[in-house]
């Protein structure tokens, strides 16, 4: 999908103007949403309105912009950005333009001039002695920074919707329990090793859920096998993980057996403490203490990874980042260059990842429950996909199809 | 009004010229001549001349020069290159009787009263074939008034002036097929009489008629058109201007109205469009 924004002036009520250009979008297949309508009072007073225009590609969209064109309907695009400073630190100006996760272009001198970092819900920064413009979040602000304010000279492309036909758009239309799996995590995992071909990182925001079900295995095979460049967690993944490592078991369970083992609700106490003595998981690797699990393969395959803690917390784990905000900068710096994102059995960080990836990364969403997908995959693009099941089959299948075992 | 000693068909700029079917200037001029004398001498109208220029065929189209209001020459801005080449006579001829010259943005369109008809307070603007809706948005700030935008959908009514004419403060004919329907909508909205044209009257230009008062300087041949007028009170003078519709012009399209120097009180004292 593809917008501009037009202008239209004048006598545009009485001329039956703007219902005429109205319907000229919608019969050429575009949609239409009136940003401003400010209407002259008095009978010889103009009027005037803004239009954003949305058409499924860039072409329809100029044949759309060039018959409007005909009826006075000017792209805003020909204004400049207008920047305001920053009053206060942490606060936006008045009126400040709010991004998408799309990308995003701002006119300057001109020229435009692409948004880096593409993020929803932020600011829009100019800075002047560079030239450069990038999202910056709220209480990232600085005071004195310029940050656009309005919609004039800004421009938005929403990803086009592939032509052909792929899982991501099928996938899209719904979320169900009812989907043939195997065909969806064959694809999955084929869009995983051709983002990984053309250079992109791929990241995973996983849950507990993960070792609890007994699947931390399968993905520590994927992240030995280098399809995982960047991991997401909270502190109870990694500290079942590491549970698991040094007891065999996820919260006192015993992954073997499937039963409780005595004193085993300590174990991950235990195994905190550990980490937290050897100065942080790193240092555990390093001093030949924690020799296996998704932690260990992290850092022995030196995929990076970001731990944000939560409030219920055990420990926590030394690399937990308990500053909320901290959390989400270092979840911004690590996701440069990430173009496929898998979210397995988490809720609150999975939103949270969502929330800071910009539209182009195509979003793998799994979990039992069809509420958690359904809101991870409503991004309002076509570029997530859910699935509803089991996070272990999941993972199963997904790292049989990675790293196939007996070479098949 | 411009004498059509250089007019002719020189280039194919509407769906009427046709280079292969020049204009009898014997017959033009006589033609011309014809309406000049129903104006001056039956009408009692004022007329002024424009000198006629070699070269620009289609200066005799007076009505293209710009919008005129007291004191004020908006100046056109012509499509065609071909017709652009006249607006340094039709500024010069205005400067020199004091008028200011006002031009619209670059870039924009505009063939003055061919395109722009006053209906009481309000202009009637035609645009998308020759002028721009851009343009009407200028000639609305520059004179505050209302501005009603009408597109044009027929090539061969390509002007406002050829398919709609206001008749007084109330009454307009108008030549349905050539809007679409926003056009017919406002037209039945804002003219509280309007007055539909058939299809045969309309071809022969009906709707580029001068009109002075209660009586209207039309093409000959229209007889519903006639009969229609003559119902309505008004009087109906019909000339024969076949010469110049073969450049898509008549009555109307050969003069341009110029209110009184002082302030006129009503723009339709003098009737003409």
């Amino acid at each position: 999908m593809v917008s501009e924004t037009v202008e239209l002036r004048g006598h545009i009520i009485d001329s039956l103007i703007l219902p005429k250009v109205l319907d000229e979008i919608m019969t050429l297949g575009g949609t239409f949403e009136i940003l401003h309508l400010t209407v002259g009072q008095r009978r010889e007073d103009a009027s005037r309105a803004e239009v954003r225009v949305t058409a499924p590609d860039a072409q329809r969209l100029d044949a759309i912009l060039g018959r409007i064109g005909q009826h006075g309907a000017v792209p805003l695009a020909g204004d400049e950005a207008r920047l305001v400073p920053a009053d206060v630190d942490g606060v936006f100006p008045d009126g400040f333009y709010c991004s998408s996760h799309f990308e995003t272009w701002i006119k300057r001198h001109g020229q435009w001039v692409a948004v880096e970092r593409p993020e929803m819900d932020c600011g829009i920064r100019f800075d002047p002695a560079t030239g450069r413009a990038s999202t910056v979040p709220m209480h990232r602000v600085r005071r004195g920074d310029r940050i656009v304010v309005g919609h004039a000279g800004v421009k938005v492309a929403p990803i086009d919707r592939s032509p052909e036909r792929n899982v991501f758009e099928f996938m899209a239309s719904n979320v169900s329990s009812e989907k043939p799996k195997a065909v969806v995590i064959r694809e999955m995992a084929a869009h995983i090793k051709t983002a990984r071909a053309a250079g992109g990182k791929v990241l995973v925001v996983a849950g507990p859920a993960v070792i609890h079900t007994g699947a931390g295995g399968h993905l520590e095979r994927v992240i030995a096998a280098g399809y995982v460049q960047v991991l997401f967690a909270g502190n109870a993944l990694a500290a079942h993980d590491i549970e698991q490592a040094f007891y065999g078991t996820s919260l006192g369970m015993s992954l073997e057996a499937g039963m409780p083992v005595d004193e085993g609700h300590e174990h991950h106490l235990r195994a905190i403490n550990t980490i937290r003595r050897a100065g942080g998981i790193r240092q555990a690797v390093e001093q030949g203490i924690l020799k296996r699990g998704i932690m260990h393969a992290c850092v022995v395959h030196g995929v990076d990874y970001v731990l944000a803690g939560s409030i219920r917390d055990d420990g926590p784990l030394p690399d937990v980042i308990t500053d909320m905000v901290t959390a989400q900068d270092a979840m911004r710096e690590k996701i440069r260059g990430v173009t496929v994102g898998i979210m397995i059995a988490s809720t609150l960080h999975s939103i949270a990842t969502g929330n800071i990836l910009p539209a182009s990364v195509k979003l793998i969403c799994v979990d039992i429950n069809p509420a958690v997908v359904t809101k991870l995959a409503d991004r309002g693009s076509f570029q997530a996909m859910g699935l509803v099941t089991d996070v272990e089959p999941f993972l199963r299948a997904l790292a049989e199809h990675l790293v196939p075992v007996n070479g098949r | 009004m411009c004498p059509p000693d250089f007019y002719g068909i020189e280039y194919e700029i509407n769906p009427w010229m046709d280079l292969r079917r020049p204009a009898d200037p014997a017959r033009a001029r006589a033609q011309w001549r014809a309406l000049y004398e129903v104006l001056t001498k039956t009408l009692g109208v004022r007329v002024e001349l424009l000198s006629p220029v070699k070269g620009l065929p289609d200066l005799v189209f007076t009505a293209n020069a710009g919008l005129v209001v007291p004191g004020r020459f908006i100046a056109s801005r012509f499509l065609h290159p071909e017709r652009q080449k006249e607006q340094p006579t039709y500024d010069a001829w205005f400067r020199a009787r004091g008028y200011a010259i006002e031009t619209l943005p670059e870039g924009t369109c505009f063939e003055g009263e061919g395109d722009a008809l006053w209906l009481g307070e309000t202009l009637f603007a035609g645009y998308r074939i020759r002028s721009d809706i851009g343009s009407h948005q200028a000639v609305a700030a520059m004179l505050g008034c209302e501005v009603l935008s009408l597109e044009l959908v027929d090539p061969r009514f390509y002007h406002l002036d050829t398919c709609f004419c206001p008749l007084d403060d109330r009454r307009a004919l108008y030549y349905p097929p050539a809007f679409d329907d926003y056009g017919r909508r406002v037209i039945r909205e804002f003219v509280p009489e309007p007055i539909a044209v058939a299809d045969v009257d309309a071809l022969r230009f009906a709707c580029n008629a001068v009109v002075v008062g209660r009586d209207i300087v039309v093409q000959s041949g229209c007889a519903a058109l006639e009969k229609t007028l003559r119902d309505q009170g008004f009087t109906p003078h019909p000339v024969d201007l076949s010469e110049f519709h073969k450049a898509g012009g008549s009555a109307k399209c050969l003069t341009l109205w110029v209110p009184p120097p002082p302030r006129s009180t009503s723009r339709r004292s003098v009737g003409a469009p």
